[in-house]
């Protein structure tokens, strides 16, 4: 009760060094909220992407469509499978046709192999996962061939890869920048109470004691940062699908879990800064 | 209840601050000690309260040593102190009720206790009709006064001064040596670090005198005067 009590009195004693904490504390997640949009929506769009990667297997001339329909429903039961299509002569050609347009008249007469089309399930559309499927329908006598479009399913998860990390990298360089605002910010409030935490000590108060209503202004700071930057992010992410590109935002268990960052954060950057204070005097 | 035994102390930067003193402070006791200003007086003191560690050698105080004290431990010792300045330390955007009862709050008293031990002990140091004023309404003496109802709120074995005087005129030095007294009498041990020649030369207490980090001369071991004053 004591801590709270000490941790609001520092934000009535200094609302400005308090409020200037955090806002430079919400700028900081403010800028890892932004990127962690951008990170968000390149992830969407590309599982939007991935959801289009198809292993297209075809079917030699004279198979029995008994034993094509037999294999698509094997090639189904595969556990990375999610679907697998007969696509039957006639329906290549109409697909082929309704694909080209204006072109349609090149297929008039022509004669398109019949084929298995499968799609796998999400989070099995890996290069590897992919390539092994394609191996395994590769093994049935009256396959003649299997296309999967290798080198573009390996760019867009080297794309994707790309884009994870390199969101993690900057995610916790932010991060560490936003605890070293805090540290700095709750050093100056530990500055400012020096002569009271010196007396503290001398007349017996513990340094758990004394640790603790710092510890809860830097959660506090934290967590009102956190709002702060959710509040701003929202903001932004409203005005770019108001005027640029339609973009989702966070769900409420990232946003949570955004909050729970700053307060982390704030708590980690008091922590250390009340540490080092202590240790000195 | 205090014992140093062969205690050394070295700073990386001025270098040793006390060099193998050993000395025993009995319960009760009031000790003055003396020496010039660098002699290793405040630094004595402070291994007292275990602000400072030793080097070498071990300080010992109510069961408390030196060598083994975790960071809990010597805030536990230190509710067992009182320790007094001569700048006062007191908080100035606090009463003097506050100042005092600050020792008890952080120390986690009970809020039913705080009240009347605070009086109690401004009454003892004759400031109970100033409790609601501040330290900068007050006299350098009365000050001095509020730190020592501060020291002693917790009532403490011992009371360590570090030139408790050293800022005040003759008559305020006078009344808190007075006060000093009354409470030795109640069988608080003084610890005090003072210049003031006055004191030194009456022979009634316990007088060590301390030069480059030793002790050259402490009357309980010895029938003869200082060799120097300071």
């Amino acid at each position: 009760m004591r801590s709270f009590r000490d941790a609001f009195e520092t934000f009535h004693r200094a609302p400005l060094l308090s409020a200037l904490s955090v806002t430079t504390i919400a700028f900081s997640l403010f800028a890892l909220g932004l990127f962690g949009l951008v990170a968000l929506n390149i992830r969407e769009a590309l599982e939007r992407l991935e959801d289009r990667v198809e292993i297209r297997a075809f079917v030699a001339e004279g198979t029995p469509p008994e034993d094509i329909a037999q294999a698509a429903s094997d090639i189904a039961s595969f556990p990375e499978v999610l679907r697998a299509d007969l696509v039957t002569r006639e329906e290549a050609l109409k697909r082929a046709q309704a694909e080209l347009g204006e072109f349609r008249d090149l297929f008039e007469g022509a004669v398109l192999p019949a084929s298995i089309d499968l799609r796998l399930k999400p989070g099995q559309r890996d290069p590897a996962t992919v390539k092994r499927v394609a191996d395994r329908v590769k093994t049935y006598s009256f396959i003649d061939d299997v296309r999967y479009g290798e080198e573009w399913i390996e760019k867009l998860h080297r794309l994707r890869n790309i884009a994870g990390i390199s969101g993690l990298a900057l995610g916790l360089a932010f991060a560490v920048v936003s605890m070293i605002i805090i540290g700095a910010t709750i050093r100056m409030a530990v500055l400012a109470r020096a002569k009271e935490i010196s007396i503290m000590r001398l007349v017996g108060a513990t340094d758990g004691y004394i640790r603790r209503p710092f510890l809860v202004e830097g959660f506090a700071k934290g967590v009102m940062g956190g709002l702060l930057a959710l509040a701003l992010t929202w903001l932004a992410q409203s005005l770019i699908n108001k005027y640029v590109i339609h973009t989702i935002f966070f769900d409420a268990r990232v946003a949570m879990l955004g909050l729970l960052f700053g307060a982390l954060i704030g708590l980690l950057g008091s922590a250390v800064s009340v540490g080092r204070h202590l240790r000195r005097v | 209840m205090i014992r140093f035994t062969r205690v050394t102390k070295t700073y990386p930067r001025t270098g040793t601050a006390v060099q193998d003193v050993s000395l025993t402070v009995n319960k009760g006791e009031f000790v003055l000690l003396t020496g010039a200003s660098g002699a290793g007086k405040t630094s004595l003191l402070k291994m007292v309260y275990l602000e400072e560690r030793p080097t070498s050698g071990e300080v010992r105080v109510a069961g408390t040593s030196s060598v083994t004290a975790t960071a809990r431990d010597v805030a536990k010792l230190r509710r067992k102190l009182g320790i007094v300045f001569q700048d006062f330390r007191l908080l100035d955007n606090r009463t003097v009720e506050q100042n005092v009862s600050f020792a008890l709050e952080v120390i986690g008293a009970p809020t039913g206790v705080i009240g009347g031990k605070v009086n109690r002990v401004l009454t003892q140091v004759g400031l109970a009709s100033k409790g609601r004023a501040f330290p900068r309404e007050l006299s350098g003496g009365e000050q001095q006064r509020v730190a020592i109802a501060r020291a002693l709120v917790n009532d403490p074995f011992a009371l360590i001064a570090d030139e408790p005087t050293g800022n005040l005129d003759d008559r305020a030095t006078r009344g808190i040596f007075q006060l000093l007294r009354e409470i030795n009498a109640s069988s608080t041990a003084i610890i005090m670090a003072t210049h003031n020649l006055e004191l030194i030369r009456r022979q009634e207490y316990r007088t060590i005198e301390m030069a480059r980090g030793q002790i050259v001369y402490d009357s309980a071991e010895s029938t003869a005067m200082p060799r120097s004053t300071p």
